[in-house]
Order: C-alpha cells, then sequence, then structure tokens
C-alpha cells in the first residue's frame, strides 16, 4: 500500500473507562489493547482464531480480538481480563477460582480463559461439569491439561453465588 | 503475523455499500464477521486493496421467519440465528447444525451469510442451503438478483458472486409434508471442521411410509452436492426402512479428497455410517412431526 496509511481515531470503553487512540484500519483489536493502550493482559497466541488466548469481551460476548480490527469495533465496550477483577480490585471470582484449583501453569492461555469463562457464567450461572468443559472447548492450554480448568469454572460458579 | 494495509470504508447503508464496492471493483472485499477473512489477512494469504466493512449495516442484522422459509440478513452473527427461537420452531434444522459451527465465541462474530458467501467445502451451512433448496439475494448498483444455492456454490471458495455484489441475505425454505431434518458430523474436536458431515431430510407419507429422502454433505467434496437417497428406502416404514443401504448409495456416490485430516477411504466410511444413521433419526424425527 502507498507510504502514507490513512489513520482512524478509535475510542472504545476498556473495563469502564473511555479510552481513543489513532492508528491504521489494519490496526487489529488485540494489538491496540496491548500496543496503543497498553493493556497488556490479553495475550496473543495463534492470530489466526485457533487458540482463545485473545478472548475479550465486546458489548458483553466473547469474541476472538486477532480477529477484529480496532476500528471496526469503534465505539464498543470491551472488557478484558484486567477488567475480570471485583470492582475493589481484588481478585473477580473466576480469578480467585483459577487460583484456588491450580487453573493454571504457565498463565499464557489464562486471560482467555477468564473472559470466556466470566461471560459464559453471566448466561449459564450453575453449569455440570460436562457444560463445564463444553464453555472452554474453544480455548486451548498446553500446560494444565484442563482437568483444572473445568474445576475452576466449578468453582468460580460458587463463588459467583456466593457473593451475588 | 499482521495484515497488509488496505483502504478501509465503512459504509452506513447498504446503498452506500453497494456504490463503494461498485467503485472499488475488482479489488474490493467485504469485511464481515471477519472470522475467515481476517485469519486469511493476517497470514498475508489475501491482500485486497479495499475492505468494505459491512458490521454498520443493521439494517441487515435480522433473522425473520415467513410461514414456511427463513430468511437470515448478511449482519445476523452465528449466535443470532441459533438462538432464534422463531426460527428454531420452524426449522430446528438450522440450530442443530449451528451447534457443530466452530466455538460459541467464533458464532459471536461470525455471520451466517458470510459463511455462504465464502463457500468453503467444510462449511456445514453451505449444505443446509443447499440441501433445503434455499437462495442467496445479491444487490449491486446493477439492481438484485436471487439466485438458487444449486446455482450459487460454484467450486471451493468461489460461489457465482462478483466482485460489486454484496450479498444481503440468504433464504432457507422449510421442508414440505411431514419431514425430519437431521444434521451429524465427525470431527477432531467438537466446534472445528468436520471430516465429515451431513444433513438427512427424510420425508414420510400418511401411512408413515419413507416417500423420500435426501442428503448433503461438507468436506466430501469442492463444493455442496445434494444426493437423492429415495430409491434405496422408497415406501419402507420409517422404523424398518433399510437405512443402510441408502448410507452405502450415498458412500458410492461421493469422492472425498485426500488431506491432512483424514484419507478418502476413512471419509467414505464416514459418510457411508453417517447417512444410515442421520437418515434413520430424521425418519424418526418426521414420524413424530
Ligand atoms: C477457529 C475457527 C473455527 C471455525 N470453524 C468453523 C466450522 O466448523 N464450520 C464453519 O462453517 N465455519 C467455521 N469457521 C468459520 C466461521 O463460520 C466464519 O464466521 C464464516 O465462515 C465466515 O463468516 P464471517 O462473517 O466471519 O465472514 P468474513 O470472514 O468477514 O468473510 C468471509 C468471506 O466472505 C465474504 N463475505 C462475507 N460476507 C459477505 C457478504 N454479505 N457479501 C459478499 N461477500 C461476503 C468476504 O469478502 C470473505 O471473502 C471457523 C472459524 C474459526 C476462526
Ligand atoms: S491469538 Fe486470537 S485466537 Fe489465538
Ligand atoms: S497454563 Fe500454560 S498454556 Fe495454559
Amino acid at each position: 500500500m502507498s507510504a502514507a496509511e490513512e489513520l482512524y481515531e478509535v475510542s472504545l470503553v476498556v473495563n469502564g473507562v473511555p479510552r481513543s487512540a489513532t492508528v491504521p484500519a489494519r490496526r487489529l483489536l488485540s494489538d491496540f489493547l496491548r500496543h496503543d493502550l497498553e493493556l497488556t493482559g490479553t495475550h496473543v497466541g495463534c492470530e489466526h482464531g485457533v487458540c482463545g488466548a485473545c478472548t475479550v469481551l465486546v458489548d458483553g460476548r466473547p469474541i476472538r480480538s486477532c480477529l477484529q480490527f480496532a476500528v471496526t469495533v469503534d465505539g464498543a465496550e470491551v472488557t478484558t481480563v484486567e477488567g475480570c477483577t471485583r470492582p475493589d480490585g481484588e481478585l473477580g471470582h473466576v480469578q480467585q477460582a483459577f487460583r484456588e484449583c491450580h487453573g493454571l501453569q504457565c498463565g499464557f492461555c489464562t486471560p482467555g480463559f477468564v473472559t470466556t469463562i466470566t461471560a459464559y457464567l453471566e448466561e449459564n450461572p450453575a453449569p455440570t461439569a460436562d457444560q463445564a468443559r463444553e464453555a472452554i472447548a474453544g480455548n486451548l492450554c498446553r500446560c494444565t491439561g484442563y482437568q483444572n480448568i473445568v474445576a475452576s469454572v466449578l468453582r468460580a460458579a460458587e463463588l459467583r453465588a456466593e457473593r451475588a | 503475523m499482521k495484515p497488509a494495509g488496505f483502504a478501509y470504508h465503512r459504509p452506513a447503508t447498504v446503498d452506500d455499500a453497494v456504490a463503494v464496492l461498485a467503485e472499488v471493483s475488482p479489488a474490493g472485499k467485504v469485511l464481515a464477521g471477519g472470522q475467515s477473512l481476517v485469519p486469511l489477512l493476517n497470514m498475508r494469504l489475501a491482500a485486497p486493496e479495499h475492505l468494505v466493512d459491512i458490521n454498520r449495516l443493521t439494517e441487515l442484522a435480522y433473522v425473520r421467519v415467513d410461514g414456511d422459509e427463513v430468511t437470515v440478513g448478511a449482519l445476523a452473527r452465528h449466535a443470532d440465528v441459533e438462538h432464534d427461537d422463531a426460527a428454531y420452531a420452524v426449522l430446528p434444522l438450522l440450530r442443530d447444525t449451528l451447534e457443530h459451527v466452530a466455538h460459541p465465541t467464533i458464532r459471536n462474530r461470525g455471520t451466517t451469510v458470510g459463511s455462504i458467501a465464502h463457500a468453503d467445502p467444510a462449511g456445514e451451512l453451505t449444505a443446509v442451503l443447499t440441501l433445503l433448496g434455499g437462495t442467496a439475494t445479491l444487490r449491486s448498483m446493477r439492481g438484485e438478483r436471487t439466485v438458487a444455492a444449486a446455482d450459487f456454490f460454484t467450486g471451493p471458495l468461489t460461489t457465482c458472486a462478483d466482485a460489486d455484489e454484496l450479498v444481503t441475505s440468504v433464504t432457507f425454505p422449510v421442508p414440505e409434508g411431514r419431514t425430519g431434518a437431521v444434521w451429524t458430523e465427525v470431527a477432531r474436536r467438537h466446534g472445528d471442521y468436520a471430516v465429515c458431515g451431513t444433513g438427512v431430510v427424510v420425508t414420510l407419507d400418511d401411512d408413515l411410509r419413507v416417500a423420500g429422502a435426501r442428503s448433503a454433505y461438507v468436506s466430501m467434496g469442492p463444493e455442496p452436492a445434494v444426493l437423492d437417497l429415495t430409491d434405496a428406502v422408497a415406501g419402507a416404514m420409517y422404523d424398518d426402512a433399510d437405512w443402510a443401504a441408502a448410507g452405502r448409495l450415498a458412500a458410492g456416490r461421493l469422492e472425498p479428497d485426500d488431506d491432512i485430516h483424514a484419507t478418502a477411504a476413512y471419509r467414505s466410511h464416514l459418510a457411508e455410517v453417517l447417512t444410515a444413521r442421520a437418515a434413520g433419526d430424521a425418519a424418526r424425527r418426521a414420524a413424530v412431526a
């Protein structure tokens, strides 16, 4: 393309805070969050939609941030793993469950699991073990073997119910 | 990897979108949910000069049930179609199939029309549209046309849509008569692209005897084709028909390829077994319909 790439101002409400930056149209939402807004909690594994590490919530729904241009979702509300805490900044119910159940080892995949599970429990507050497994089927983890992540989903549901 | 640069357009109406497409044709590509296109851009397998982003065309974000058909607009996400209760009530096959299309996170963004416009031979909705004898509606500055699924898909990842045309909607007709329809597939992991998948529609007469059976497939050929299986089972009671024979008839007519996921022989075996299984289930559904 030509040397002078056209730039767009993109404004999002990220974890409740209005943020904006001026970027080329080809800036992926994942890179917008990480590079332009310096929110490096969102991880990038495969950049073609397969691993799920980059999953964030856009208007409450989990999506792959590596498969969207920031400019496409201009104006949206975005929740990243940094926003999955309690209002006082303490660990949120999903994060707390991962800690208690040993749901992570290297932690690379964890941001994508935490966002995915947070949204899932809003719609399905009391999943069975089978449903918990299905809920995380779109995310890859190379360390844990998934058993402890399934346990974390079930524990997070309990914590969420207790805190409600 | 990152996409190459492109000129970006974000029209707010369908009229504006087709005007931009006409202006940049043939160097433009429509960007819908991005779940197939953005991986290709990221890997630089595609580098279109212009992208026409249709995510603001909220006038196309609909699922409409009109008596005997379901029409899906180009901005309806897979998840919107899957969760539409009115569509499920008249055509449960749509939800039953969509549950096999990728994972919920992908379905939140990917559009049903986009998956049909993409014409992936592994895309379940291409087979369902063909199986039901559905249509795609295309708009350009030159006008609007409605094309039958059988004519729309012209090869792997290719359709009859011209570079200046926007697919505005697709229409899935509800099968007539006492029918049952089932989708089934085998994938390495639920949500992955299927190694072999089939949709079967079985029609029964008033005495619950088989009057018709047809099937369509993914990952079994370059583009979706419908097989008529009626000869193998015509006139049999719904719970006593020789569905294995229907499976053999289907497998004999399909010519799958080998690839890294499966051999052609394994695919043929799956087609035989899955066709028989889906057809039997479809017949039982038709009997209680
Ligand atoms: C990890 C992963 C797994 C997946 N698994 C499956 C699966 O099992 N089965 C399956 O069927 N799909 C699967 N998909 C693909 C998914 O269903 C896509 O959403 C779909 O194929 C394309 O829809 P889209 O809206 O994302 O289109 P885009 O990616 O935006 O576009 C795809 C192509 O269609 C064209 N296009 C899109 N909309 C229009 C339109 N209205 N008019 C004209 N042209 C248009 C674009 O120009 C582009 O060439 C998977 C995707 C991922 C990332
Ligand atoms: S980085 Fe987005 S899915 Fe892997
Ligand atoms: S904890 Fe290492 S990839 Fe999941």
